[in-house]
């Protein structure tokens, strides 16, 4: 092996950094894009996991659909059209919500593989690491909601069963929808970051979900139950964006209440998504670097 | 002074464990050190703490003339870190996995692209250089890691256990590589457990045990540390092994050793190759039949052995008084 070769100096103009530190907005974003490419090109070599990211809403849709679909009502109707066009912007929500797993899972793996080291001792960007992932599975979450909605057309569910609605303000409740994934993930990947192996990461980053997505509007109307729970469930966020997705799209069983976010939905669902992108970011960031110096 | 590495009382604890107990290292510009020491040592953490992974609970450390604590970031610009298990991404081939490493030091795309097929090509990974590295073998993994670490060239480079694992080619290929990359001015730290290793590579050697530096020297000062040359001797049939063993005692100046199942016997001798022909002359003359007979200097194994074994009785006997 006549070791290291004359053209070897050939990566000696890119040896001088960009920027010089590890900040700058432009530098963070071309990291974290540079890292969301890699965990993309993972998902193309694993599609399993994209797969079964798949089949459990559309099992979800088609479950609630045909085993609920008689018996629960929505408002004062019992047709079963009616409760498939509430019920879907639930299973919206809750799929967004539950990509929350992958990244805390995603980011437990990379944290307890040496790979993590290797990013620590790279001149990158602070959130890098993070920020890539989520932004990966920003890309993952927008597949599924496509695949969910062809579904959901299928069995169908259609807008503007209860009210008007439009092109513009369908896609604003997916935006909303996108947003509020891409928060959760922030959930996740601090979940990610605390634990100590991949497993909890999958188990811890689900099962708080059980609770956030059924104590709210998503499956049943909050009126019927006891009144402290009804108010966990009227400002929970998740049942914001649910609500905000309702109202967007003009389906049936809106929640009618006093509490602020049911009253403001779309501004709730924005004001709950920044505030969590903000704090978890923050926490992850922090906790991502606490062990290094 | 750019380039050199320089630990001051480094202490880092996990717990109980005292895994750094007051380091102290200095690497001159464009210089090797190996650094040796028994599992547990405490030359990982030594590792992690410069290249900025772990904060040190105590001490302070200068990489590349800047300060590791006061300022990380500018430390991560001018090291290269090949850990002690590989850090490649399983599910990237080994060309992406490159490529990304030379673009997180702020590489440009085409120069990333560029240096990662070159890197490929000097470590004989170009045919499976797109492949997933998830079914590289543990070499190849091995070699790829050490490559990312290689990708901008930096002034400094830390390697912990670079040859583990490697078959005995790839071992003198990576040892060119190393020596190549001195003598183009980098500083490096090395650990390993191979001594003959150090002895190749290092010009100077510390030898870690127990969170501590308990020797330091060139290969050869170390060696002339734990005694002097000594005679061997493999007889050709074990009954021959209590009457060699009265005339190398008799030639000796100190204790004699003896392994039975190979019919080994060894003791430290000053006088050189003409003593040797005595002792060779005295044991024909007896009819005693050797297979193997020469005049050993002690390695680096020797070093290591006698100096950890002393530093752990050392330790029990203060436990014990205590
Ligand atoms: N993250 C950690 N948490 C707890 N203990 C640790 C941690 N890292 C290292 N240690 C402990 O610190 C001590 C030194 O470990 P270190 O990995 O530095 O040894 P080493 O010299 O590299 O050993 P080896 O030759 O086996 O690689 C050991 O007792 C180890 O158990
Ligand atoms: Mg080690």
């Amino acid at each position: 092996m006549s070791v290291v070769t004359e053209a070897g100096t050939g990566g000696g103009e890119g040896r001088r950094p960009v920027t010089g530190r590890g900040g700058g907005v432009r530098q963070s974003w071309r990291d974290s894009l540079i890292v969301a490419r890699r965990n993309l090109i993972r998902m193309t070599r694993i599609p399993e996991i994209v797969l079964f990211g798949l089949i459990q809403p559309v099992m979800f849709v088609v479950l609630f659909t045909y085993v609920f679909g008689g018996s629960l009502k929505v408002g004062g109707s019992t047709s079963a059209a009616d409760y498939r066009n509430f019920l879907m912007a639930g299973i919206f929500a809750q799929t967004v919500t539950f990509a929350t797993a992958g990244a805390g899972a995603g980011i437990a793996e990379d944290m307890h593989k040496g790979l993590i080291d290797r990013f620590r001792a790279l001149p990158m960007a602070r959130g890098a690491v993070l920020t890539g992932r989520t932004l990966a599975d920003l890309v993952q979450t927008a597949l599924t909601v496509i695949v969910l909605a062809a579904v959901a057309l299928l069995l169908g569910w259609r807008v503007g069963t209860d009210g008007d609605t439009d092109a513009f303000r369908v896609a604003a409740g997916f935006g909303l929808l996108m947003l509020c994934g891409y928060a959760f993930t922030w959930i996740g990947a601090l979940i990610g970051l605390s634990v100590r192996s991949p497993e909890a990461a999958t188990n811890g980053g689900l099962i708080w979900l059980f609770p956030v997505t059924f104590i709210s509007n998503a499956f049943v109307d909050p009126s019927n139950m006891t009144p402290w729970l009804r108010h966990i469930a009227e400002w929970n966020p998740f049942s914001a964006i649910v609500q905000a997705c309702r109202v967007l799209w003009a389906n049936p069983g809106q929640s009618v209440s006093d509490a602020w976010p049911m009253r403001h939905p779309v501004w709730a669902s924005l004001v709950y998504s920044v505030a969590i992108i903000v704090i978890f970011r923050t926490l992850s960031v922090r906790k991502y670097r606490s062990a290094t110096v | 002074m750019p380039g050199a590495i320089r630990a001051e009382g480094l202490v880092k604890t996990f717990g109980d464990v005292r895994a750094l107990d007051g380091v102290d290292l200095d690497v001159p510009e464009g210089t090797v050190l190996g650094l040796l020491g028994p599992n547990g040592a405490g030359k990982t953490t030594a590792v992690r703490c410069l290249t900025t992974l772990l904060r040190p609970d105590a001490g302070n450390a200068v990489v590349a003339g800047i300060d590791v604590l006061e300022d990380p970031d500018a430390v991560r610009h001018s090291i290269g870190l090949s850990g002690q298990f590989a850090a490649v991404d399983e599910y990237l081939t080994g060309r992406e996995n490159l490529v990304m490493v030379g673009r997180l030091y702020q590489m440009g795309r085409r120069d990333a692209k560029a240096r990662a097929a070159e890197l490929l090509e000097q470590f004989h990974l170009t045919d499976a250089a797109d492949r997933i590295t998830k079914n590289y073998s543990g070499g190849m993994r091995r070699r790829l890691d050490l490559a990312a670490a290689l990708v901008v060239r930096p002034p400094v480079m830390f390697m912990d256990e670079p040859t583990t694992g490697l078959d005995p080619r790839n071992r003198l290929q990576l040892w060119d590589v190393i020596k190549d990359l001195v003598s183009g001015g980098t500083t490096l730290l090395l650990t390993t457990q191979y001594l003959e290793e150090a002895d190749h590579l290092a010009h100077d050697i510390a030898v870690v045990d127990h969170g501590r530096v308990i020797a330091r020297g060139t290969s050869d000062e170390l060696k002339a540390r734990t005694g002097g040359e000594r005679v061997e001797v493999i007889v050709r049939a074990r009954e021959l092994m209590p009457q060699a063993a009265a005339v190398l005692t008799r030639f000796g100046v100190g204790e004699l050793a003896t392994e039975d199942h190979t019919r080994r016997l060894t003791v430290p001798v000053s006088g050189g190759p003409k003593l040797l022909a005595e002792v060779i002359r005295e044991l024909d003359s007896r009819g005693i039949e050797l297979d193997d007979v020469g005049l050993r200097r002690p390695t680096l194994d020797d070093v290591f052995l006698s100096l950890t074994g002393h530093m752990a009785e050392a330790t029990a006997a203060e436990e014990g008084s205590a």
